[in-house]
């Protein structure tokens, strides 16, 4: 392939990744009157009218408190969870691993719609409905397999003989994995963190189902229901949208950087 | 199959720990001779596992259950309604066409969206495991719409596709209604899929690209393959593993779509875009009928399930 | 402080045995060692007297109390890993600290006990740092410092010098015979290294196939094997072995390529066929003729700097021997081999035995 042709495939390439954001970005900072103008191309002056009102018309902090909330508990409680299990599973003696790890990869196929229904009469029975923790407990459910597979693999790396000599020190095997392993697995317990927030962040079906008000109901669920008077307020929506989304964005740039080094140190197991 | 499962295991910790999205080094904590007798007394790990297999057993595996023995009921929750009825509403949802036309949504929108991606993905993974200038910036800007919330993203194609003041028509100087009818909506909404989950299947295909060994083109090279052929007879075959599991992630998750189309369409026009979890959420929240939208759920649940099997079937035959 | 005895210790993995009924006394004090190549359940052994790994069968007493119910805290041991297992996130002097927090004693005195530790090992400049900071024979006098604060009753050491080079594990092997005499306790260590089993131990026990062959001093075992196998596994280069074959029993005479020999033998041999072994350092070549000697064809010369090792061909049989610097001991010419009689040990071929 010729270098220009490359360099403008990597162009298009570069254009059709960043565009539809971009536009996104810029719709939000347009004036409303501008919004509406033909031909919709760049704003003459840029507003912040929309971000003030995100804030001031709609209860948008609350809504942004809400995920905050239940995305950190989420990934709080996943990996405590996840962690234990996966310490047990990669280190310990257990009757039919390979069962277990076979149900915890079921378990991430399960489509959300199959359980919502009956997810929904549990957490109305038990009066959890359109709480935080109706969330919290679906979302941390759901991302153990997550956690569970990505966190196993990590104690493996660490040598048995690590655990014989911490057992000769005189811990207990629960001492073994909190002073000894869960360290060790810093950077894979990082790592986790960020998938399960970015899960639990952005997730919708039971975000939908779950929350009424604005009491526990989430970004995704707001930005959905975002309301309007008679038509849909494309430039406060924009705004939303760069607000909740630029975080993530810029945490995933930042781990690209270990991608590259992942990639290029040529660590590719399977 | 046993392999098939057995390879998904190990492509997943390669997935999530290798050179995933947040790649990780793996620990080098030191050698153990491999020849060394190793300790086969280990303590046990019960207590360890079941805080969450019992949470993942109440919260994941007794729903199923739940929803099957719901499908078998007449429940409307607005009137505390709640009669066994047995298979009376698998009987019905023979007979429904809204059903049969969400399950062809679904079908088409799976096939469509996964074809696409999986082309469109390959091709920015061969393009970009060549070496230039700005490569990591590269991979990075491949990554953002991957980071995008499902729902913002449909907001915004929703803003791109709007028929006045959107982009999309614009740019093409056309004045169409892109939501406006079953055929372009549906279209719209696999663009959109397309757009969000390339990125997914690049990265993982740009991870199974560099483990096949550089020496391998060189041999190809010297043996006067060109570059097509050398893609058709050496990158292709030995990709296929990677393919074949890309395929199903996305397979599943495409099959299972609720928000992309949801908050694009809202199933509309008059519910002809509709797709399975869309509809089971419908009769289910909307209509309040518990029952029959529990069978439309256990429906979803087994075909996810078949289909999971065919490729495990599929992945095992293609190891061997 | 112990003496340990193993009583009949049996190890079973599955159905397949791995330890066959196993009885040693070991004396306070000593520095004893298992030695015997990979698989031959020498680290399993190790592994059941820390209690790491049950035993199916018999007993193991220290001081005569039974432990096998005990776990490797209450044994009061302490362990050196291959791998030395230090704990990668703690920086040398928590790693040396830990078994002491582990067991709640007051800071202050594990601090007295730390930088006592560190300047018996020569660590005190490094206590600050992280173990990925360290090199090879530091990781290692770590590893032994924390194994020494504890005070055990037995230090247990897995082939411990095994991931450390050549240089490095001679001078580590000093090290430890001299902390040894320190410290005076007792010591079972692990090797699969027959030289350094030979250079640190008070007694030795061979151990092949889950079976102890043979157990005593490095001298008796050098001098004395008992069986064949026990012969080739110690010592470097490794004996010659070469078929005789009885001709007479009074007097005694064999026969070893055409050569008869007359050895005092403790026990009559009973089968025909006998095996002679030699240590190579006792057979002697040279490109001169002398009395007595054999004639052969070299095939090969290894430089050991101030002499050679020459193999030869005695006939069909291949025998590694002995030579001064000689220009002349090239591959395909001939040479002269000669060896005293009495450093010749006789093992029945059947049995494998000492005879």
């Amino acid at each position: 392939m010729k270098k220009s042709g490359f360099y403008l495939m990597l162009t298009v390439i570069f254009m059709y990744c960043t565009g539809p954001f971009l536009w996104q970005v810029i719709t939000s900072v347009k004036p409303s009157s501008e919004l509406t103008k033909l031909p919709p191309v760049l704003p003459d002056v840029i507003s912040l009218d929309h971000y003030i009102s995100v804030f001031k018309g709609h209860p948008f902090g609350r809504i942004i408190l809400n995920s905050m909330a239940v995305s950190l508990i989420s990934t709080v409680l996943s990996l405590a969870l996840g962690s234990l299990t996966a310490f047990g599973l990669a280190k310990l003696n257990i009757k039919g691993k390979a069962l277990i790890f076979g149900f915890v990869l079921s378990i991430s196929m399960f489509p959300p719609i199959a359980t919502v229904s009956p997810l929904y009469l549990i957490i109305r029975e038990l009066g959890l409905r359109d709480t935080w923790w109706a969330l919290i407990i679906t979302y941390t459910t759901f991302t153990l397999p997550m956690s569970i597979w990505i966190l196993s693999s990590f104690f493996r790396e660490v040598p048995d003989e690590l655990y014989q000599a911490a057992k000769v020190d005189g811990c207990s095997p629960f001492q073994i994995f909190y002073k000894i392993f869960l360290p060790l697995a810093g950077p894979g317990i990082f790592a986790t963190a960020i998938l399960v927030f970015i899960f639990s962040w952005n997730e919708f079906l039971y975000a939908l189902t779950f929350t009424s008000t604005i009491a526990s109901r989430t970004i995704p669920v707001g930005i959905a229901l975002f309301p309007g008077l008679h038509e849909m307020p494309w430039g406060d929506i924009a705004a939303a949208s760069v607000i909740v989304t630029l975080p993530l964005i810029i945490l995933v740039l930042v781990f690209q950087r270990r991608i590259i080094e992942g990639l290029t140190s040529g660590a590719v197991k399977g | 199959m046993k392999t098939g499962i057995q390879f998904l295991c190990a492509f997943l910790d390669s997935r999530f720990c290798g050179n995933d999205v947040f790649s990780i080094k793996p620990l080098n904590l030191g050698t153990t001779d491999p020849y060394k007798e190793q300790l086969l007394h280990k303590d046990s790990g019960v207590k360890f596992v079941l805080p969450a297999l019992s949470v993942i057993g109440l919260v994941a595996v007794f729903p199923v259950f739940y929803v099957f023995y719901l499908s078998l009921h007449r429940k409307v929750l607005t009137f505390n309604i709640s009669t066994f009825i047995g298979l009376d509403n698998y009987i019905y949802l023979l007979g429904d066409s809204r059903f049969w036309n969400a399950l062809k949504n679904t079908a088409y929108f799976t096939g469509v969206s996964v074809a696409l991606e999986l082309i469109l993905g390959l091709s920015i993974a061969v393009l970009l495991n060549r070496a230039f200038k700005g490569k990591g910036f590269m991979r990075a800007v491949v990554l953002i719409p991957w980071a995008v919330p499902t729902v913002v993203s449909a907001k915004m194609w929703e803003w791109i596709y709007n028929t006045d003041f959107g982009i999309l028509n614009y740019i093409l100087g056309t004045d169409i209604n892109w939501l406006g009818s079953t055929f372009r909506a549906i279209n719209a909404a696999i663009f959109m899929d397309v757009w969000k989950t390339t990125p997914f299947v690049t990265l993982l295909l740009i991870a199974g690209l560099q483990v096949i060994p550089k020496d391998l083109y060189s041999a190809a090279n010297v043996d006067g393959a060109g570059s097509w052929c050398i893609f058709r007879r050496i990158t292709l075959p030995l990709l296929m593993p990677v393919i074949l599991i890309v395929l199903i992630f996305r397979t599943l998750d495409a099959f299972r779509v609720f928000d992309a189309v949801y908050i694009l369409t809202g199933g509309g026009p008059a519910n002809t875009t509709e797709t399975l979890s869309i509809y089971a959420y419908k009769v289910l929240f909307q209509l309040l009928q518990f029952g029959y939208g529990s069978t439309l759920s256990v429906i979803v649940f087994l075909c996810v399930g078949l289909i999971s099997v065919f490729y495990v079937r599929l992945l095992s035959r293609s190891i061997r | 402080m112990a003496e340990i005895i193993l009583q009949n210790i049996t190890k079973n993995f599955g159905s397949v045995p791995v330890i066959k009924d196993l009885s040693l006394n070991i004396k306070d004090g000593e520095f004893f060692t298992f030695v015997g190549p990979s698989g031959c359940g020498k680290s399993t052994l190790l592994n059941m007297i820390s209690g790491l790994e049950h035993i199916s069968a018999g007993r193991i007493l220290f001081n005569g109390e039974e432990v096998n119910h005990l776990s490797p805290k209450e044994r009061d041991i302490a362990m050196v890993f291959q791998s030395y297992a230090l704990y990668p996130h703690m920086t040398v002097y928590n790693n040396i600290a830990f078994p002491l927090k582990m067991k709640k004693i007051e800071t202050q005195s594990i601090d007295t006990e730390v930088r006592r530790v560190a300047s018996l090992l020569g660590l005190e400049g490094l206590l600050k740092r992280k173990p990925k900071e360290l090199s090879g024979g530091q990781k290692q006098r770590v590893a032994l410092g924390r194994a020494i604060i504890r005070k055990p009753r037995v230090f247990l050491m897995d082939e411990p010098l095994s991931n450390l080079d050549a240089r490095l594990r001679v001078e580590m092997r000093a090290e430890l015979k001299k902390l040894h005499n320190e410290l005076k306790i007792t010591v079972i260590y692990v090797t699969h290294d027959q030289a350094e089993a030979m250079s640190l131990s008070d007694r030795i026990a061979v151990l092949y196939n889950g079976m102890i062959q043979q157990c005593g001093t490095p001298q008796d075992i050098y001098l004395k094997p008992d069986n064949i196998m026990v012969a080739g596994f110690i010592g470097s280069p490794s004996m010659n072995f070469i078929p005789a074959s009885l001709n007479k029993r009074k007097p005694l005479e064999i026969e070893c390529n055409g050569v008869i020999f007359s050895p005092l033998l403790k026990n009559m041999p009973e089968n025909t066929s006998i095996i002679f072994g030699i240590r190579p350092e006792d057979v002697c070549i040279s490109s001169e003729k002398s009395e007595g000697c054999m004639e052969v064809t070299v095939s090969l010369t290894e430089s050991a700097g101030s002499f050679n090792w020459v193999d030869v061909m005695w006939k069909d049989v291949t025998v590694k021997g002995l030579s001064k610097l000689d220009k002349e001991l090239k591959p395909g010419n001939t040479a002269f081999m000669k060896f005293a009689p009495d450093k010749v040990i006789v093992f029945d071929a059947n049995l494998k035995k000492r005879l």
